[in-house]
């Protein structure tokens, strides 16, 4: 294609992709020593100041940090503290308008729709079938939808912290206490970092406010059907301090409808590039940590290096499709790059890496309308979400997920090659593989069903924005995003509505506990596992060769299962664009 | 149970002022301090009257002046109420008809070339405050046909206002549409009708 980008703005893309991934390498391990220290009780150059709020919160609380829990009370303990936080926003939704803070009187939301949102942001998912700057008040925002995107993050990384505790330990059934993972996983990492975030935002033009919104005159009045409109009213609020969390969390609900396509959310190309940067690093940080605290680091690095190649495939693809364009729209005499629902600042290159960042960890804030993307950029992102987000995921769920592949993978490999399976010194055995199928099929399944179940009926077609093959992908990635706990969508579907509520409501619910509660089952098991020291047989996880065979096995796993759903979607419609049938 | 239930509503409560409120209130501060013109929405004056944010794009149809990128906001064109892209896909119908009366309003000012995508596609906003290069330059013949500004002054204009990639390679060359304008506007006084 002629039409496109020219020859120096791609070599300046892939300059920018380029220098985004070494960053990231460079900085995952100080982060990742950082985290693992935390949560080790070590330490660190935070202590001196943090170390007296968290010793006051749990006298306060009457909690004893010191003593650790099974994998039962910490499941119960983990359900008890999200279900308390579902209870929190449902109501504040619910009775938004009699709540403080709400300067443009926005209405309490319907029961459906905050049984929807409330589960969206407890799950870290961040669905988002409402319109922030048009129904949500400050209040929730920041008391609501903010404090859930804390506290689903630092249960996400609770969760993983205890499954790495299984995995290191031996003879013991303790793994961990999770009020100190949960307030730990808050006071040290999340909000140092959200601060930092925030500020710089602000000085980026990010807003951060509580006024009420502003009228502005056009500059020049224009003339629309039903007559001249003289001005615009620019909404407002408290969106830097969301902002910062929102990316951080992997949680990505956008202040705003737009989400990070919006000005005041990302105001320029470095915004950008730190928006996206900021989405990857606890989750590809947390990669070294798990290695720090099995005690081989070359375990975290073997797992950080598929996850990479994985993202970086999906880069390339999305990349080369969105610079390909869409013939329809050149045959018209249109020139330069394919930019419906795309941010000017951003071009190609800005909006591709963050569309494949937030789809790959699974945050779901996007900087486009990922319904504009070419079909097979689309599907890119989709893949991505698909494979159950795995690269690099959301934070603590995506290594967690990942950790149950691995352990398929060992377990296959060992079958193999007629070895007992063993991983870090742990023999796996029937247990610890179911817990690891249902943690690596669950979406998948959920994902088939839902979307069969929406296809069939009249509720779910009628939704639908984009005919024809696209009106399919528009349906499959809103199950794939809730049941994976993404949260970004093809936008076009109407997700409003009393079934998009409810059937993405228990697709998140689904996709988040059931792997979760595996995972706690896994590590249960796993710490009351002998030690058995590495032999001559053992499978060693830290080698290209098993690196090679992890990756076949997530995409296999994950191609395997929706083949026959891309095929329909995205795939016939790239047919159909360019080849005209 | 029972003892699980109460530290979850103590922790609960505890982390809730922190990040719900402490966290926000001390950005705000933060922000407004060091910050006040971003904090509060990087708004433009003229004199004392507000003009516009140099963030949020405004429509422009004024054949002297440049135009920004089409909007489809509900109601009218860069609805900041409404923010989010059209979400049409690539071989939606609606889309390619959208653009075939885009280019046709485009022909009809004058453009004879090929036409640059982002002035008949949509953003991801649809409230982008920019355009690139190839958008300002296609309009400029249009704009000294009306203000008698002479072509090579336009495109002086233009390119003072092209705001690079960052660091040279993060983003796109763009120009803000609303501060081009206004420049403009002031060349006009000089040039006058």
């Amino acid at each position: 294609m002629t039409n496109g980008l020219s020859n120096i703005s791609i070599a300046l893309d892939l300059l920018e992709f380029g220098i985004f991934f070494v960053i990231l390498t460079l900085i995952v391990k100080p982060v990742g020593k950082y985290i693992a220290a935390v949560y080790t009780g070590k330490r660190t150059f935070l202590s001196p100041l943090i170390s007296p709020v968290e010793k006051w919160i749990y006298r306060l609380t009457g909690i004893d940090a010191n003593q650790e829990m099974n994998w039962k009370e910490y499941t119960l303990s983990m359900l008890l503290f999200n279900f308390i936080g579902f209870i929190a926003l449902f109501l504040i939704l619910i009775f938004q308008g009699s709540l403080p803070l709400n300067p443009e009187h926005f209405k309490g939301f319907s029961l459906s729709l905050a049984f929807n949102t409330a589960i969206s942001f407890i799950t870290n998912t961040n669905w988002q079938a409402y319109s922030g700057e048009s129904m949500a008040s400050y209040f929730t925002q920041m008391a609501g939808f903010a404090v859930q995107n804390f506290l689903s993050a630092a249960t996400g990384m609770a969760i993983l912290m205890a499954l790495i505790r299984g995995i290191s330990r031996k003879n013991t059934k303790a793994i961990g206490n999770f009020w100190s993972d949960i307030t730990k996983g808050t006071l040290y990492i999340l909000l140092p970092l959200s601060i930092i975030a925030a500020v710089f935002f602000v000085s980026q033009g990010v807003i951060q406010n509580f006024n009420s919104y502003k009228t502005i005159d056009f500059l020049q009045p224009i003339v629309t059907q039903s007559g001249t409109v003289t001005h615009q009213i620019l909404p407002m609020g408290p969106v830097a301090s969301q902002e910062a969390i929102k990316l951080l969390g992997t949680n990505g609900g956008g202040f705003f409808g737009a989400n990070s396509a919006h000005p005041y959310e990302n105001p320029n190309p470095l915004t950008n590039f730190i928006e996206a940067f900021l989405i990857i690093l606890i989750p590809a940080s947390l990669t070294y940590t798990f290695g720090k605290m099995v005690g081989d680091t070359r375990q975290g690095w073997a797992i950080y290096i598929v996850m990479l190649s994985i993202l970086i495939i999906f880069l390339g693809v999305q990349y080369y499709s969105q610079i390909r364009g869409d013939p329809l729209i050149t045959n018209m005499g249109v020139s330069g790059p394919y930019m419906e629902g795309m941010e000017s600042r951003f071009g190609v290159g800005g909006t591709v890496l963050f569309s494949t960042v937030t789809t790959g960890v699974a945050c779901g804030a996007v900087n486009a309308s990922m319904d504009s993307l070419t079909p097979i950029g689309g599907m890119s992102s989709m893949l991505l979400i698909l494979l159950s987000e795995v690269a690099f995921g959301g934070i603590g769920s995506g290594l967690y997920t990942m950790l149950a592949f691995v352990i398929i993978a060992v377990f296959i490999a060992g079958l193999m090659i007629g070895r007992t399976p063993e991983y870090m010194g742990k023999k796996i055995e029937v247990k610890e593989m179911w817990m690891a199928v249902i943690t690596a099929l669950t979406s998948g399944i959920v994902i088939l069903i839902f979307t069969s179940i929406a296809l069939v009926t009249k509720s779910g077609t009628s939704a639908i924005l984009n005919p024809g093959a696209h009106g399919l992908s528009e349906i499959l990635y809103a199950f794939a995003s809730t049941a994976n706990n993404n949260g970004s969508a093809f936008a076009g579907l109407s997700a409003n509505t009393l079934f998009y509520n409810l059937t993405t409501g228990f697709a998140m619910l689904i996709g988040r506990y059931i792997p979760a509660i595996a995972i706690l089952v896994m590590s249960g098991s796993l710490a009351e596992k002998k030690y058995t020291p590495p032999n001559a047989g053992t499978l060693p996880t830290h080698k290209p060769a098993f690196m090679v065979w992890l990756f076949a096995i997530v995409i296999i796993v994950g191609a395997l299962t929706f083949f026959a759903a891309l095929a329909m979607g995205p795939v016939v419609e790239n047919l159909i664009m360019w080849g005209g049938i | 149970m029972i003892k699980q239930l109460k530290a979850s509503i103590l922790i609960f409560v505890i982390l809730f002022v922190i990040v719900g409120f402490l966290y926000p209130l001390l950005i705000t501060v933060i922000g407004n301090v060091f910050f006040p013109w971003q904090a509060n929405g990087s708004i433009i004056y003229k004199g004392n009257e507000p003009i516009g944010s140099e963030l949020i794009g405004q429509p422009f149809s004024n054949p002297g002046l440049f135009w920004s990128r089409p909007s489809s906001t509900a109601e009218f064109p860069y609805n900041a109420l409404d923010s989010g892209g059209s979400n049409l896909g690539p071989t939606n119908k609606m889309l390619i008809d959208r653009v075939e009366n885009r280019i046709k309003i485009l022909r009809n000012s004058g453009i004879t070339g090929s036409i640059p995508s982002e002035l008949v596609l949509g953003s991801g906003s649809n409230l982008d405050p920019d355009i690139n290069l190839e958008s300002a330059l296609v309009q400029i013949p249009r704009i000294s046909k009306v203000t008698h500004i002479p072509e090579n002054v336009l495109r002086n204009l233009v390119f003072e206002h092209l705001n690079g990639r960052t660091f040279g390679f993060m983003g796109a060359r763009v120009i803000n549409v609303l501060e081009l304008n206004l420049a403009l506007m002031n060349l006009e006084k000089v040039y006058g009708r």
